[in-house]
């Protein structure tokens, strides 16, 4: 440096200042025009880009969940409905400290060490980000209401209502309409997705599952603003969800509630069809269980109690439950002798209480057989054979039937198939042919064994509803109805569209049906005439009754038991005894009820199953006389 | 000090208006161009807060704090700077170190001295005035352009509060206050040799810096920049959310109070940081614009002064503050549009939050004190 620049000079820094101030100034300017030309860029040539992206930030599409249409009874009292139910979610990005979070909700809620740990299980569970994991359901309004005052300590808290649904007549018809069960993963591969996003519980059992689809409904959507926490702001645009289809069944909620009183706390099941429709108005099956439960969740104690009950409370006996139907059968036998001209309505037998086959010495009871061979009903026609119950005519009729003949018009009345229209879970029983045996157990078809299908035992099973469905075909004189829980619905159903109905029994005169008619009558009307004289079942039922009601007892023998599960003495014995059953109608000239009783290990069918019957049809009855009035 | 009697002063005109405006030492039209952007600033403000006008009355009120630390900046004549410039160097100095083993941390980040019931402060605030008056001190002894003794020297001034704020760590504050005293240097005549010489030196480090200074979250930010969707929930967020709200704003803007990025709270830091964002959105292209023009009239005329100022302290400590002005805003607005990394710099005299605010004001004052005393 030379001397001349060391000294210190005002002027010429002034100068070399104002130099460099304005050397700055122009970088500035040319940094400001970066700045220009960035937000240019930004505002007018990507604008559009820019815009979509707020726009995309902003608005969400949101399914709207349809309500489910309601169930009703024929009345038009409430089945199955829906009502509100709140939960908790919490969305863990929001919060900022999810511990202390928990700890807040714990002490608003006093919440139990067990609700607690399950929270945490369910907040340790994967989750996309940003999504709302559902830690408590069902909460009461005190509840709800803490959590809204509370709500500034609960950053990513947020209070869902959603549509559940509730079943009024809850355990005393949950057989009868069936229940709605959480989806699972499986369920979602067997929908509609988009039509099910949002909605979390499917109908799983009886009419919530065979309608589901009309139920369900049309899923809707809203276009909503939302701010970054995921808080709806506004709602933009709205595509409503349609509500699922109400239905109306033909139950009678009165007469299930009937139902289930006659049955008492005894293990069985009920079923009662409108003959004239097949409509079922009413299905009991005991024990039963209360769907509500599937809604509102139980813990797995409770769930594997009723999963795990030797009771079975889940099965529904009505439809799934496949007994021998013993005795009820015999009028399926005699009107197949009447239709094959193997008997007429004129020949006798000579019942000694017992029989044998030709050339064999196996001997085949009847019910009333003693020791001494002294038992026996005498001389017995099909009549009598009827409403005596004896087995030794059908045991002697069954013998000299051909037993395709036999099998075949059996199967007119339902046996061996399911004759329920949307019913599709109901079991078909077995109607065991000869081809069947072979099948099913490598054996030839013996002359035994048509003899016990004579008297309803043997490998012959029915359920409830296919009695039912005999009742009601003998009721209508050889019109066979398929049974039905739909009576009508806002709109047709598809589910219900080309439905085949069965082709009436065929081979039998008007007078042969009036004949078996009268000797069902018989079995509960026939009375004062001395032991042998009366009617099954007139001891029980046929004293004090108003009207004419036409029926059947059966005793079956319980053909086996679950060798495999091991039982104290007092239960095997239980499981052991006999089941009752009831077949019945009336009013007996212009029926309005067939009905089937089954009573699990009950004993005789007359002295238990009937007073049941009666206690239904007096119920269906009285408040039809009501309604007359 | 007496030398630069000498030199002949632009004469403010005798009488009138002016004269009035000079014996209360402000400049009306520097006062006037900052007005416009603190009205403009507390418009964009009275949106930003969202209806929250307690956060509005206390930034009005910081306002008005921070004009009465202009007029009094203002007020004190530059000797008073040049004599108090070292002393106040020092005692920034030992606050930092205060701040640093005492300082009260928030958000991760030690920057506070909080002296109970009284109040809480950031000593880094008090450097960026601090610093430039002191290498301004330093320089105004010397023969410029400064040799490079006197420069490292300077350097040295500039580097410790620099280093001791950058550690607390405040990044934003520690470019500014570089920023501040580089501007000394630049305005003191610095060799433009060694000016470019420094820079390709700079370059040449940046892998060594990046790996060695650069702690990981700086690191990050930077990636973030030329590729915010790498991680568009976590660090790319804030960029992704301001240019959005920028770009989507077009030219007219969707209308004052209409923002749905900011009012929905997809912009994050709408009110301080990220102000800008709300004007772009907001007020479009043409906000922007009014509010760069504003900016640039303000370093215009604060240049201006500074050259008018009467004496080479005054010169430099009034040009540096107006060039630390204007890195304020470039480093605030170029991060929030995406071409520069995400630092905390608030956009000057319009982002909620008072010391920035006062600090900037005091420092206008004495850019107005530098020109407007004349015989010390």
């Amino acid at each position: 440096m030379s001397l001349e620049l060391s000294i210190k000079d005002p002027g010429r820094e002034q100068e070399m200042f104002v130099g460099r101030a304005i050397t700055l100034f122009v970088f500035v300017v040319i940094l400001f025009a970066v700045l220009v030309a960035r937000m240019l860029t930004l505002q007018i040539s990507e604008h559009e880009t820019y815009q979509l992206r707020a726009d995309n930030n902003r608005t969400q599409i949101q399914t709207l969940v349809p309500p489910r249409g309601m169930i009703y009874d024929r009345n038009g009292r409430l089945l199955a409905d829906n009502q509100t139910s709140f939960s908790l979610a919490v969305v863990a990005e929001r919060a900022e400290d999810v511990e202390g979070l928990l700890t807040s909700i714990i002490e608003i809620l006093s919440l139990t060490p067990e609700q607690v740990e399950r929270i945490r299980t369910v907040l340790n569970k994967p989750r996309r980000a940003d999504s709302a994991a559902v830690i408590l359901e069902s909460l009461s309004e005190k509840q709800v209401a803490l959590l809204a005052v509370n709500r500034h300590r609960l950053r990513g808290v947020e209070v869902v209502s959603h549509l559940v649904r509730s079943y009024p007549m809850g355990v005393l018809a949950a057989h009868a309409v069936g229940s709605v069960r959480r989806m699972s993963k499986e369920d979602l591969r067997t929908v509609e997705p988009v039509q099910y996003s949002g909605t979390q519980f499917i109908g799983k059992r009886g009419v919530e599952a065979f309608y589901e689809k009309s139920l369900h409904g049309k899923v809707g959507y809203q276009k909503v603003e939302t701010d970054a926490y995921g808080r709806v702001h506004r709602v933009l645009d709205v595509q409503g969800a349609e509500t699922g289809q109400n239905l109306t069944l033909h139950l009678d909620s009165k007469l299930q509630l009937a139902s289930v009183e006659a049955l008492g706390g005894r293990r069985g099941a009920i079923v009662a069809l409108d003959p004239v429709t097949g409509g079922i108005l009413a299905m009991v099956s005991q024990p039963s269980y209360d769907p509500n439960l599937f809604v509102s969740g139980m813990t797995s104690s409770q769930f594997d109690e009723l999963a795990g009950s030797i009771y079975l409370p889940l099965f529904n006996r009505a439809v799934n439950g496949q007994y021998a139907p013993g005795s009820t059968f015999k009028p399926v036998v005699g009107l197949a002798g009447i239709s094959m001209a193997v008997t007429n309505w004129e020949e006798t037998i000579e019942d000694k209480g017992w029989f044998k086959l030709p050339g064999q010495e196996r001997v085949y009871r009847d019910w009333s057989w003693t020791k001494d061979n002294s038992g026996g009903q005498g001389e017995v026609d099909l009549n009598r054979a009827i409403y005596r119950s004896s087995n030794v005519y059908f045991y002697d009729l069954a013998s000299r039937m051909e037993i395709r003949g036999l099998l075949g018009f059996a199967g007119q009345f339902g046996f061996g198939k399911n004759l329920a229209i949307d019913i599709p879970e109901a079991s078909s029983g077995l109607l065991p042919t000869p081809e069947w045996k072979r099948s099913a157990k490598n054996q030839p078809w013996y002359p035994g064994d048509s003899v016990n299908l004579g008297i309803g035992q043997g490998d012959l099973l029915a359920t409830p509803l296919q009695m039912a469905t005999v009742a009601a075909t003998i009721a209508n004189r050889g019109r066979v109805v398929r049974p039905r829980m739909l009576l009508s619905s806002d709109v047709s159903i598809d589910e219900m569209s080309r439905v085949e109905e069965p082709l009436p029994v065929v081979g039998l005169s008007e007078e042969d049906w009036e004949s078996m008619v009268d000797s069902m009558e018989d079995v509960v009307h026939r009375g004062g005439k001395g032991f042998r004289g009366n009617g099954t079942a007139w001891a029980y039922i046929g004293q004090k009754i108003a009207y004419r009601m036409a029926g059947k007892s059966g005793t079956a023998q319980v053909v086996e038991i679950n060798q495999g599960e091991v039982y104290d003495a007092e239960k095997l014995s239980e499981f052991r005894r006999k089941h009752a059953w009831f077949i019945a109608f009336a009013p007996v000239d212009n029926p309005t009820i067939a009905v089937a009783v089954l009573v699990e290990n009950g004993g005789g069918g007359s002295s238990v199953a009937a007073p049941v019957a009666k206690a239904v049809i007096d119920a269906h009855l009285s408040k039809e006389i009501a309604s007359i009035r | 000090m007496s030398s630069d009697f000498q030199r002949q002063l632009p004469s403010y005109s005798v009488g009138g208006a002016a004269s009035w405006y000079t014996r209360v030492h402000v400049d009306p039209i520097l006062l006037l161009l900052i007005t416009g952007v603190v009205l403009f600033g507390l418009v964009v403000l009275s949106s930003a807060v969202d209806g929250n006008d307690a956060l509005f009355d206390a930034q009005v009120r910081r306002i008005g704090a921070a004009y009465a630390a202009l007029i009094i900046a203002a007020q004190l004549p530059p000797a008073i700077y040049l004599r108090w410039a070292p002393v106040l160097y020092f005692l920034g100095l030992i606050l930092l170190i205060l701040v640093l083993l005492v300082g009260v941390k928030v958000k991760g980040s030690q920057r506070w001295i909080d002296i109970p019931g009284l109040f809480r402060f950031q000593p880094s605030e008090l450097m960026k005035i601090a610093v430039p008056m002191a290498v301004a001190w330093y320089l105004q002894q010397r023969v410029l352009p400064p040799s490079l003794k006197h420069t490292l020297f300077s350097l040295l001034i500039i580097g410790v509060p620099a280093f001791l704020i950058g550690i607390e760590p405040d990044l934003g504050t520690s470019i500014l206050v570089i920023g501040a005293g580089v501007s000394v240097l630049l305005l003191a005549g610095l060799s433009w040799r060694w000016i470019f010489g420094a820079l390709t030196l700079v370059a040449a480090a940046a892998p060594l810096i990046w790996q060695f200074v650069l702690k990981d979250y700086q690191q990050q930010r930077i990636l973030t920049l030329f590729d915010p969707q790498s991680d568009p929930l976590g660090a790319g967020w804030n960029i992704i959310q301001s240019t959005t709200a920028i770009g989507s704003g077009g030219v007219f803007g969707k209308g004052l109070y209409q923002g749905s990025q900011s009012y929905l709270d997809f912009l994050p830091e709408a009110r301080t940081d990220f102000i800008v964002a709300v004007v772009g959105e907001e007020l479009g292209f043409v906000g922007i614009a009014f509010l760069l023009t504003l900016y640039l009239l303000i370093i215009a005329r604060g240049l201006f002064l500074a050259s008018q100022a009467g004496s080479t302290f005054g010169r430099l400590v009034a040009g540096a503050l107006v060039l630390t002005f204007f890195i304020y805003l470039f480093v605030n607005i170029a991060m929030v549009s995406g071409i520069l990394p995400v630092v905390g710099v608030p956009l000057p005299l319009v982002s909620y939050g008072g010391t920035s605010a006062i600090t900037l004001m005091a420092g206008f004052g004495i850019i107005m004190s530098m020109r407007t005393h004349k015989a010390w």
